[in-house]
């Protein structure tokens, strides 16, 4: 099976005396409020999905990710993943001592030992990391709403953010990788996905499927934009499709827990590293993977994994066309695979989708299954409703 | 003690193009970049599963979970 990014799946949950002990300490310890991205952060660098990192990046890490795409050791990483201090400098806290990290519900979730404070310039890494500053980037909009101190050092998890939603479909990358071992799977292609499924995912999934042992669906359930369909309809969405039209024996559907950071081809380089984290690999990566609005070229995340050498990322990207149904071919294709003119293609726009579904009009079939599509019919019509009064 | 080290030839050419791919890399010399990559090889063509990343009981609660999620028959 593919090893770790790094050689080795970090685990940093406390285990047993040194979690009594942790939990002895940390009433004694300053506090330091985790906002919802760092709340998945943590965990996800507990349970390994984030190995190497051991904790939220210090200086070195971070300037080498910003300006070189590499933690300083060399390693490719293109996400700087970074705890803010929530107002000022930071001075309550410390180089040398331990910080209490504090989860959504007042709870101690771990603890941070304090190696680095550094001051950041977030247009900078606003600049570098999602090659823009433009104030309607979810990005943009997310660094406003942190501190310009960054906390740098190892963590140790107390205990896990408390989960209400989708207990059965979450699995850590230990977890994922004796999964994959005990279904004989040595090859598995991840498909990550903010959005429902529709007739062109499945095709890219069922291409890459022809040509590995399994398939990982791994939809992102952290933080989105206000705007994204609901995790949980996406999720019933899944289902149904799993129930109905993938075989049982070479699928495998669960969350990421991840936040989105909307960075496009940066997020499809750290996509594609979490995904080797769970012992993917293969990954899918379609068109404007990871994008928002037009901030990116359609292919830039094809593009950027010209930039490491093969053997660095490990996990082996499978980019993919944009894809539609073709009248004349009577098939699922690509604009690779297909001679036709787009008159002949069953291809809609986001918005042409979503309008037809609010006014409670199926997609063709073509576009999207019908159990798919009256799970959104049901949501907008519900959401109508709402906004309606 | 320091492990000790052996010499390993390898052509000329090869070596001048490692030393062009590592500038601005992070690696300090063609050298460490050609550890690195035999470490990566040698490592991934071992055991599919290093046998200490799960002890027995790890691996017996693991395979539990999957099962009563129905990930696993």
């Amino acid at each position: 099976m593919i090893r770790a990014h790094g050689g080795k799946l970090v685990h940093r949950i406390a285990e047993e005396k040194e979690r009594e002990s942790l939990v002895r300490l940390v009433d004694s310890l300053p506090r330091l409020p985790l906002n919802e991205r760092e709340t998945a952060d943590i965990e996800m660098i507990a349970i390994g999905a984030m190995s190497p990192l051991e904790g939220f990046m210090n200086r070195e890490d971070y300037v080498s990710v910003l300006d070189l795409k590499r933690l300083a050791k060399g390693l490719p990483w293109t996400i700087p993943v970074v705890l803010s201090a929530k107002e000022g400098d930071g001075g309550e806290f410390r180089e040398g001592e331990k910080i209490a990290l504090v989860g959504g519900e007042g709870e101690v979730l771990g603890v941070l030992d304090l190696e680095e404070k550094f001051a950041v310039d977030k247009e900078q890494e606003a600049e570098k990391v999602l090659l823009t500053t433009d104030e309607s980037h979810p990005g943009v909009q997310y660094l406003k709403t942190i501190g310009a101190v960054y906390l740098g050092g190892p963590i140790t998890l107390i205990q896990r953010p408390k989960h209400r939603r989708f207990e059965n479909f979450r699995l850590d990358p230990r977890e994922t990788r004796v999964l994959f071992k005990a279904k004989g799977w040595s090859t598995i292609v991840a498909f990550q996905t903010r959005n429902p499924i529709h007739r062109a995912h499945e095709y890219l999934q069922k291409c890459a499927l022809e040509v590995v042992d399994g398939l990982l669906v791994h939809p992102l359930v952290g933080q989105t934009r206000g705007e994204d369909i609901p995790a949980d309809i996406r999720m019933e969405c899944y289902r149904v499709l799993f129930e109905n039209y993938y075989p049982r024996t070479r699928t495998a559907l669960s969350i990421f827990p991840a936040a989105m950071r909307y960075a496009g081809p940066r997020e499809a380089i750290f996509h594609a590293l979490v995904r080797k984290n769970y012992g993917c690999s293969h990954m899918i990566v379609g068109r404007d993977h990871a994008g928002v609005g037009n901030f990116y070229g359609p292919f830039d995340a094809h593009y950027i994994f010209g930039e490491f050498d093969r053997y660095e990322i490990d996990i082996t990207p499978m980019f993919f066309d944009n894809s539609f149904f073709c009248r004349t071919c009577g098939n699922m294709a690509s604009s690779k695979t297909c001679p036709h003119g787009s008159a002949d293609h069953v291809a809609l726009s986001g918005t042409k989708v979503r309008e037809m579904l609010a006014r409670g009009e199926m997609p063709p079939p073509e576009f999207t299954r019908p159990e798919v599509a009256e799970i959104l019919m049901d949501f907008y019509r519900k959401r109508n409703k709402e906004q309606n009064g | 003690m320091k492990e000790s080290r052996v010499t390993i030839k390898i052509p000329r050419p090869l070596y001048r193009k490692i030393g062009q791919i590592i500038e601005g890399s992070g690696f300090s010399s063609p050298t460490d970049f050609v550890v690195f990559v035999l470490r990566d090889l040698v490592g991934e063509r071992g055991p599919a599963e290093a046998p200490d990343e799960f002890t027995q009981e790890e691996l017996r609660s693991i395979r539990r979970k999957l099962r009563n999620l129905g990930y696993l028959e």
